[in-house]
């Protein structure tokens, strides 16, 4: 079984791997992003209080979804990391990151515009919004304290000890916004609280999300080639791959 | 349909100014990262390559020992 | 089978390091003023900067006195393993044998008891200078007490993780201060509740709910990032 673990592990089985794979889930990802952006902009009902503003649900969501599954995925790729010492999940926690940010901050930006027409300002200090920018500060935490190392190793190291330190936080950081939020605001309406949708709303959400994490696997399988070529390029077989 | 003309599509409702930014940013920053994930790669190739190159034409003068001329992980050998 | 007597056993151990970085703090007393100083000063300076009319401070108190005091515990988290690591001491407790995340336990009991706790005892005195409701000076006191022992748990990470940088401590804030959002929403919620006669208990069970779950998980997680941070 280990064998198997380390095999996968390895950067030049996964390079070969994901190269095979990576085409599929680009067009896979392109697929279901593109049905899905079309159902949701010119065949899903508009919402029958919030009208056509309504649609900004179809890329919010998916991406608030991302960004926390992202944080997720970082903590265990980090765990993993300081376990076994598989390098490679270091490369795929280091990919995320970023990645994560930024899905983190498309969520805010998306949910700051819709605030406008729901609330009529650009920021309310809303239970969901509020620990997005919380989880944002922790991303950033993460790749700042990646990069103040001078050793790959110990920041590789010091980066899954604080996403794992993070991880274990965002129930408790979630848990104790939306306390606050109900003792301030007793009765806003939240953007996406809503009594159930019907299937011609929801099904247009449904594929979007999927959409939303074909792009991430597609692009971390990328990107992660990239951190292989760019750490591994004095390996040999690296080099190999060059001529 | 939801929409019964392009006009009413883009106008979306009377909503345009916040949908179509929405989603234009997230999806200039998904289409975005794709594009740049796939040129990052491309050029991490391109360096390998220019490095290959450089490595036998190193070697070249040399017949006599073409490995030296590769040199093997420095920093990152410990994992 | 023979009993290693050659080791000393955990609690000497603990009682060593208590009494040793006590002696070293006290002797650095000027450090010591340094958090209860800035707190009172941003407590300070509020008034000046927003409004001296007492029911318009006195609305906004419990926030500010809880967010001065989680910043001025913030200030002292860079030096709580820094000067052990300039002196190597660090790397000694390091090579102890007996378990890192007790000995660290003990580091951070220390910070509290000179840090934390004064700031617990001094906030009623500002809270008077921010005419808070009479009524909540004791929860006041008691959210902070709790409060900054989590605060310091959860500080401690940080400083260990960013103690072999040479630039530290603006990057401390960024790690540690997303994390000790909990303890300020309970913290000054308690404060708030005890101001507006409310039921102060659900809050105080959370701070101590939090100190609960950050002494069981903390110490385990500074001891790693001292290592990372040790031997890279």
């Amino acid at each position: 079984m280990w064998d198997v673990v380390h095999r996968l592990g390895s950067p030049r089985t996964f390079y070969t791997i994901a190269g095979r794979w990576q085409p599929w889930l680009w067009a896979l990802a392109a697929l279901l992003l593109g049905t899905g952006s079309v159902w949701a902009l010119l065949f899903a009902p508009a919402d029958y209080q919030q009208g056509d503003s309504f649609r900004i649900l179809y890329v919010h969501v998916p991406a608030a979804i991302l960004a926390q599954s992202c944080f997720v995925l970082m903590a265990v790729a980090g765990a993993i990391f300081l376990v076994w010492r598989i390098k490679l999940a270091d490369m795929v926690a280091t990919v995320i990151a970023p990645f994560g940010a930024a899905m983190t901050g498309v969520a805010l930006f998306s949910g700051s515009v819709w605030g406008v027409p729901t609330w009529g300002t650009w920021w309310v200090w809303d239970a969901r919004l509020t620990s997005m920018l919380i989880q944002l500060f922790l991303y950033l935490g993460v790749i700042a304290l990646r990069g103040a190392f001078a050793s790959r190793d110990g920041g590789a190291r010091a980066a899954s000890l604080l996403t794992l330190v993070g991880v274990i936080n965002i129930p408790i950081i979630k848990y104790s916004v939306d306390w606050w939020n109900t003792l301030h605001q007793p009765a806003t309406f939240t953007l996406t609280q809503r009594p159930a949708m019907p299937a011609e709303m929801w099904l247009p959400l449904a594929v979007m999300v999927l959409g939303f994490y074909a792009y991430f696997v597609a692009l971390t399988l990328t990107r992660t080639r990239s951190e292989i070529l760019r750490r591994e390029g004095r390996k040999r077989w690296v080099l190999e791959l060059g001529s | 349909m939801a929409f019964e003309s392009l006009n009413a599509f883009l106008n979306m409702g009377g909503y345009a100014p916040y949908v179509w930014p929405a989603w234009g940013v997230t999806l200039a920053v998904l289409v975005g990262g794709g594009l740049q994930a796939v040129a990052e790669h491309r050029r991490r190739l391109r360096e390998l390559r220019r490095r290959q190159r450089r490595a036998a034409a190193d070697a070249a003068p040399r017949e006599a020992a073409p490995r030296k001329a590769v040199p093997r992980g420095s920093h990152d050998a410990r994992a | 089978m023979q009993p290693r007597t050659s080791v000393a056993g955990l609690g000497p151990a603990l009682l060593a390091t208590l009494r040793r970085d006590l002696t070293v703090a006290l002797r650095r007393r000027g450090d010591l003023v340094n958090p209860p100083a800035f707190f009172a000063l941003v407590i300070t300076l509020f008034p000046l900067g927003i409004s001296p009319v007492p029911e318009q401070l006195a609305a906004i108190a419990p926030g500010l006195l809880w967010v001065a005091a989680l910043l001025a515990t913030q200030l002292s988290l860079d030096a709580l393993f820094r000067s052990d690591h300039e002196d190597g001491s660090l790397e000694q407790l390091l090579l102890a044998p007996q378990p890192l995340a007790a000995l660290v336990l003990a580091k951070v009991a220390v910070h509290w008891l000179l840090t934390g706790l004064p700031l617990a005892l001094m906030a009623p005195l500002l809270g008077l200078l921010l005419s808070l409701p009479s009524g909540s000076y004791g929860v006041l006191a008691a959210s902070l007490a709790l409060g900054s022992a989590t605060l310091g748990l959860i500080g401690a990470i940080g400083a260990a993780l960013t103690v072999g940088l040479a630039r530290g401590s603006v990057l401390l804030s960024l790690l540690v201060l997303p994390l000790t959002i909990p303890v300020l929403i309970f913290g000054s919620g308690a404060v708030q509740a005890a101001a507006m006669g409310g039921d102060v208990a659900p809050a105080l069970a959370m701070l101590g709910a939090q100190l609960a779950l950050a002494l069981m998980l903390a110490p385990w997680a500074i001891a790693g990032a001292l290592r990372i941070s040790i031997h890279g």
